[in-house]
């Protein structure tokens, strides 16, 4: 691994705000992995939530500063599939007719989720887990799937992972309800997804759900501690210790 | 503006639809059969995607150039001895239909499944006009007997569990009726071969209409469309003008993958082409064949957002894998058309204003874009009726207000910064184990049913000094 790698952390708000730990592990991996990470100072929110909800121009203000803060990075790491696919997909299209838009293209090619960044930047896909999470079930976020076409990276991450088992999650694909400003405006249909959802996690038997996207992470974890199920819903991150092999 | 606006909120129209619980188990067990059946019937045919690209692609050039498909349709459609009108609403659609059936002296009609019926409300127009509309779909028939509309727009019943069927056909007849589905389809086909020999007027709908030939086509799986168009006196069908295909060769395109799509077969059961009236010397069908060119806001739409929702073949994939639709069903979107290519369809129909509510009732999850056989983008659609509704000043202003003043914050890293600060210590009184169990007024919204993670004694960005510090 060269150590000359460079990434700079995009947070993101959610995981800011409610899940630093996700963004404490994820520096901790990737620095035992040789890779220096930055946080451009500054951060707020990609903006997703404005955009989703149809506020484009509001968005584009909002996706032009992170431009700006992530222009000279080599690559730049995002831990949520949704906030990476804001960046990938729509920041260019926002930025088209701005100053930004060669910025905004070059932010946009050099953007990787995280698992992403693992496996297909690093092309590392061996690690160790420190957590011991058992049986464990694949939640696909919608963004990442369908989105960015990924959904191999973070399986092929956590198969790899000696002491965890993968079961099978029947409707792994489907949304687990949250949409963002959606789990709020039609709360009871987003419920009644979310307990599709965890009903299937709990019929395959998993002690443990896994994503790549806080939105699904926060709606998760909200109906399962609400229930007292015994069920943990974790980022993938929460279970990457180091590389297998690797000496740090 | 063909249908009036629905009044009731989106969200108890949902929270109703919830609570049924005939709707959920007859629900769950047809979207997940119809999901099984297309995901197989796609998986056997490798050929199926670029198929699908090819379907786009025909759709794309057949609209560049709708005004020549159409006169070529029309032509060849009088060719063949029939009649085409134009309707510009769903009003001008059902006059039509009425002065043909005032003109042949009609007082029954049979009608095949019909999406653009539906859409110009055309069963009432008949009743008050003395005509009797006879639903011949299955579907449809048990629907028009409970006096309900159809809630999918290829299985207009999937509402109802077989159960309820018998009830209501037990109903109908005054007898006990086994709710087997063999049983009430066979006392439905009793039922409507005698309107078939009855009525003097077959309405139908049409899947396509071929541009080079003139030809009609219906996709039906029970042979009653068949029936419709070649009992009666008179054979009126009513399309959308979106639908004309250039050619014959196009139209084996969309078959096969309006059939995959839809039920997963390689084709329907029943392919019926319709080539005119009855000619001398032919045994069967109509002695008059009218096609009714239904416009109703389509046309606006060829240069407008909502474009590629002309592309839909209305196989109804996309209602199947909505997580939405799969949990409220097709009546609590309140309008013709149900699911996420029903909101784009509602909208073109209705204006901006009736999808107010409707075009935020997708997760934007994607699966429907990824089911739609012609690949159209159902959520960037969504979103750019949700920013109609911003811009035009639909939505309500303190969402409107909220929505700038998030962005405003979100453009400054100190308020952002204050704002956790703020967050950490409003949710002090309400912070139990480490969670938020309940918020009042709007965040009450999530925590009715969810904890709400509380914002962290320190925020990521607070931490990362200590971080750095780690790692010299």
């Amino acid at each position: 691994m060269s150590a000359s790698r460079r990434v700079a952390l995009m947070i993101t708000c959610l995981a800011d705000m409610f899940y630093p730990e996700v963004g404490e592990r994820i520096v901790r991996l990737l620095r035992r992995l040789g890779v220096a990470v930055t946080l451009p100072a500054g951060q707020t929110c990609c903006g997703l939530p404005l955009f989703n909800s149809g506020y484009h121009a509001e968005a584009a203000t909002v996706a032009s500063r992170a431009v700006g803060l992530f222009a000279d990075a080599e690559a730049i790491v995002v831990p949520s599939g949704s906030c990476a696919w804001m960046v990938k997909h729509e920041y260019p299209g926002l930025l088209k007719d701005s100053p930004e838009a060669a910025a905004a293209r070059r932010v946009a090619d050099r953007t990787y989720e995280f698992s992403q960044y693992l496996v297909r930047g690093l092309g590392l896909t061996e690690f160790e887990t420190d957590t011991a999470p058992g049986r464990v079930a694949y939640h696909d976020s919608c963004h990442l799937l369908r989105g960015l076409h990924e959904s191999e990276s973070p399986r092929t991450l956590l198969r790899n992972l000696p002491g965890v088992e993968v079961v099978d999650l029947p409707g792994s694909d489907e949304c687990c309800g949250f949409g963002g400003s959606f789990s709020v405006r039609l709360p009871e249909v987003s419920t009644a997804i979310l307990d599709r959802k965890l009903a299937n996690v709990e019929a395959a038997g998993a002690a443990c759900v896994v994503a790549c996207d806080a939105g699904c992470l926060m709606q998760m974890k909200g109906r399962l501690g609400r229930r007292g199920s015994p069920v943990r819903a974790m980022h993938l991150a929460e279970l990457l210790a180091r590389e297998r092999g690797g000496v740090r | 503006m063909s249908e009036p606006l629905v009044t009731t909120p989106l969200r108890d129209r949902a929270q109703h639809a919830l609570g049924d619980r005939f709707l959920h188990e007859a629900l769950d067990i047809a979207t997940t059969k119809f999901i099984g059946l297309r995901r197989e019937a796609f998986g056997n045919f490798p050929e199926g995607e670029a198929l699908r690209d090819r379907a786009r692609a025909i759709k794309e050039a057949a609209l560049q150039r709708l005004d020549e498909h159409l006169e070529r349709l029309v032509d060849n459609v009088e060719r063949l001895g029939g009649h085409v009108h134009f309707a510009t609403t769903a009003a001008e659609a059902r006059d039509i239909i009425l002065a043909i059936a005032r003109r042949t002296g009609a007082r029954m009609a049979v009608k095949s499944k019909s999406m653009a019926t539906e859409e110009i409300h055309l069963n009432e127009a008949l009743e008050a006009a003395g005509v009797t509309p006879v639903e011949t779909d299955l579907g449809e028939y048990i629907i028009q007997l409970a006096h309900e509309r159809p809630s999918h727009i290829i299985a207009p019943a999937i509402h109802k569990t077989k159960g309820q069927v018998a009830e209501l056909f037990a109903r109908e007849l005054g007898r006990e009726v086994a709710a087997d589905p063999e049983v009430l389809t066979r006392i439905a086909r009793a039922e409507l071969r005698e309107k078939f020999l009855q009525a003097d007027l077959g309405i139908t709908g049409a899947n396509f209409a071929v541009a080079e030939t003139g030809t009609v086509v219906l996709v039906t799986n029970e042979g009653n469309g068949r029936m419709v168009t070649s009992l009666p006196r008179v054979h009126v069908a009513v399309m959308g003008v979106e639908k004309v295909v250039p050619s014959m060769t196009d139209l084996m395109v969309f078959l096969s993958v309006l059939a995959k799509s839809a039920t997963g077969q390689k084709l329907s059961v029943y392919t019926t082409l319709v080539q005119g009236p009855r000619r001398p010397g032919e045994l069967e069908g109509p002695d008059e064949f009218h096609l009714v060119l239904l416009d109703n806001g389509r046309i606006a739409q060829l240069g407008g957002t909502l474009r590629e929702a002309l592309y839909c073949l209305r196989c109804g994939a996309c209602l199947n894998v909505c997580p939405v639709y799969r949990q409220i069903g097709g009546h609590a979107y309140g309008y013709t058309y149900p699911g996420p290519i029903g909101i784009l369809l509602t909208a073109m129909l209705n204006g901006p204003r009736s999808v107010k509510e409707l075009s935020h009732a997708s997760s934007l999850c994607g699966a429907c874009a990824d089911a739609c056989p012609v690949r159209i983008d159902i959520p960037r659609m969504l979103i750019e009726l949700r920013k109609e509704v911003d811009e035009q000043k639909i939505a309500p202003w303190p969402e409107r207000v909220a929505f700038r003043a998030l962005a405003w914050l979100l453009r400054h890293p100190g308020l952002y910064r204050a704002a956790a600060r703020i967050g950490r210590a409003a949710q002090r009184p309400f912070v139990r184990d480490g969670r938020i169990p309940a918020l009042p007024s709007v965040a009450g919204a999530w925590t009715r049913t969810r904890d709400l993670p509380p914002v962290a004694a320190r925020t990521f960005q607070e931490r990362w000094p200590a971080l750095e510090r780690e790692a010299r």
